[in-house]
């Protein structure tokens, strides 16, 4: 067992029901700094919901949620996390839509996020050569004046990358990034979400298979609310448990 | 900062509205006053309040589209924050009264008499200094505005319920207004005000002098929106409208956003209303009426939300529609503002102002990209609030 202090992500017997419904049961989790994570499970298995207790949207009855190391994640809101360095993208794409992709940019970029400095900000230098390599890296450079209403599925979902690339996150969770999208922009994104392994931890929650495959990484099978096995794609999908309750099925 | 939020608000578009705001603002009183009777230039005397009214409801359909065309908080309590105002304006009128009134008490305004009170209640005794009142002008309703605000954005109450408990708001003061033991001269009001720092309330100079103040205002609240919706903090505002939950994540403080865009709509609401009374003569519980907040939202509709200048149009065509219509079917009035508002949400999504712009984007829009156009006007009109449209 890893000591916590050593770790980006500690979830520790982290159990919430709602309504009686338990859809966290005694769920621990940890993911080492720069290394990522892929969590895979049948629907019903509490992916989301243990990302809405991440990221402060929903508050467990029982367990310990700690970042990087100390912090304690159940005590703080959305945004506070959020400014902790801990993004987070959506199932569904969700960009702003009435926005150029550059203003999008600028909204998630890493600063101070009180209303009057807000109100007072002027673009500097630093920022700006920031937003130029974002859009680089998810091949946006072209479109950055567009609202991004305009843009298809699978770039809204590099576009939301993109945002939480901007946050300079510590932690990125992510949800079913390649949903919807074809399969040469999967493997980009594959890429992609490796080449941001490399420099902080990433917890990746995804249906596709194949998707998992390509990112070569610890995979943790999630049902009905606590982890159903743990280990190399391999080793999970040959688990006789995990066959019969998901892969199987 | 000040110089960069200046000079940010200053895009063209505000600019030339400022420009013919502050021209409007010189050339309807010297056209008035300067001009002889019967001038066909001339700008009657009955016109001038008629025209200041106007611009006192355009600064307040403007103060509106500040939280609902950019926001997306609908709120039908508006015209709380517009009485209030007038009713602060109102108790610095009636204090200039003095011995002039049907009692000749010096103190006490004549429905204070007529009540039997024996004194001044502590809250009229510094409304005679006119800088104290128009402090108050800011204070109270910001400070209404920012305590209802603080409690419904903090607690999440967002949409329809936002909505109701604002209407809710203004029909609490409206009930508490009629209420003669509440010190503001119940059902009847505060009336019969003789003069305002000094000039004679009914002296065309003095009209005159309202007006201009009235059309500089509203250039002001259009510097003062530019500047905001133009900066980062508006463009969060638009990410709030459009997305909360995404702008949460990203580590903004919605509630904060929301807080601080209802505070300055209130006070923008609150000095157009102070501005109205005292060219119309009276300011009554009646204002603060359900109603009255419902038609500026319909006038921001109509101009067209989440855009400067959309909400002034909007008011103005509304207004000057109803002063004709109700001068000629004064019956159907409100028939006429309700099939208004259908066919603004059914035909005009973007008001006035999305019209204009969708016919001048057709002209400039290249062969063979019609059907993007058509999708991007078709966008859903019923869902009113909920929906939300690019803003520019």
């Amino acid at each position: 067992m890893t000591a916590r202090t050593e770790t980006m992500l500690y979830l520790d017997g982290v159990s919430v029901s709602f309504d009686g419904f338990k859809a966290l049961n005694n769920l621990s989790i940890i993911v080492r700094p720069a290394e990522m994570l892929a969590i895979i499970g049948p629907n019903g298995a509490g992916k989301t919901t243990m990302m809405d207790i991440i990221t402060g949207k929903t508050k467990p009855d029982a367990g310990e949620v700690y970042f990087d190391g100390n912090t304690d994640l159940t005590r703080m809101d959305e945004a506070s996390i959020a400014n902790l360095g801990i993004g987070r993208k959506f199932q569904k794409p969700t960009v702003f839509e009435s926005h150029t992709v550059w203003d999008n940019l600028v909204l998630s970029l890493k600063g101070p996020r009180s209303v009057f400095a807000a109100l007072g900000y002027v673009a500097a230098n630093d920022d700006t050569a920031r937003i130029e390599a974002i859009l680089d890296t998810i091949r946006l450079s072209g479109r950055k004046g567009e609202l991004a209403s305009g843009l298809s599925h699978g770039q809204k979902q590099w576009l939301e990358i993109g945002m939480l690339l901007a946050q300079d996150p510590k932690l990125l969770l992510v949800d079913e990034p390649v949903a919807g999208m074809t399969d040469a922009e999967t493997v980009e994104t594959a890429k992609l979400l490796k080449d941001i392994a490399q420099t902080r931890s990433v917890v990746v929650v995804e249906h596709d298979m194949s998707f998992v495959r390509e990112l070569g990484t610890r995979v943790t099978c999630l049902a009905e609310g606590s982890v159903l096995a743990e280990g190399s794609l391999d080793q999970v999908s040959a688990n006789p448990v995990v066959i019969e309750r998901y892969l199987g099925r | 900062m000040i110089t960069q939020l200046v000079f940010r608000a200053l895009d063209k578009k505000a600019v030339w509205l400022v420009l013919i705001l502050v021209a409007i603002a010189v050339a309807v009183p010297a056209s008035n006053l300067l001009l002889p009777t019967g001038h066909p230039l001339r700008i009657p005397n009955y016109m001038v309040p008629l025209f200041g009214k106007y611009l006192n409801y355009a600064l307040l359909a403007l103060a509106l589209d500040l939280v609902w065309g950019y926001v997306g908080i609908l709120s039908l309590g508006h015209a709380a924050f517009f009485s209030l105002g007038g009713y602060i304006m109102g108790m610095y009128l009636m204090r200039q009264i003095g011995n002039r009134g049907v009692y000749g008490n010096p103190i006490l305004p004549d429905f204070m008499v007529f009540l039997q009170y024996k004194e001044l209640p502590w809250y009229w005794n510094w409304v005679d200094m006119w800088w104290f009142d128009f402090l108050m002008i800011l204070f109270v309703p910001g400070l209404l505005a920012f305590l209802f605000g603080w409690f419904a954005f903090r607690s999440r109450v967002t949409g329809v319920y936002l909505s109701i408990i604002t209407q809710a708001m203004t029909f609490a003061l409206q009930l508490a207004f009629f209420r003669n033991d509440f010190g503001f001269g119940g059902a009847n009001g505060l009336t019969d005000f003789k003069d305002i720092l000094g000039f004679n309330i009914q002296a065309g100079s003095t009209r005159a002098g309202l007006f201009a103040a009235s059309a500089l205002a509203l250039a002001l609240g259009v510097l003062m929106c530019s500047a905001i919706v133009n900066s980062k903090l508006g463009k969060v505002m638009v990410a709030v409208r459009d997305a909360e939950s995404r702008t949460r994540f990203l580590g903004w403080r919605p509630d904060n956003v929301k807080l601080f865009a209802f505070t300055v709509s209130a006070l923008l609401a609150s000095v157009a209303g102070a501005l109205f009374v005292p060219q119309v003569g009276i300011i009554n519980p009646g204002e603060f009426a359900p109603e009255n907040s419902i038609e500026a939202v319909i006038w921001v509709a109509v101009g067209g939300r989440g855009t400067i200048i959309g909400p002034i149009i909007g008011a103005i065509v509304v207004n000057v529609g109803k002063t004709l219509f109700t001068g000629w079917l004064p019956d159907y009035w409100l028939f006429a503002l309700g099939a208004l508002f259908i066919g603004t949400t059914l035909f005009l999504p973007k008001g006035i102002v999305g019209l204009f712009r969708r016919a001048g984007r057709q002209d400039r829009r290249p062969p063979g990209k019609e059907a993007s156009a058509a999708a991007e006007a078709g966008v859903s009109p019923s869902t009113l609030g909920a929906k939300v449209e690019p803003a520019e």
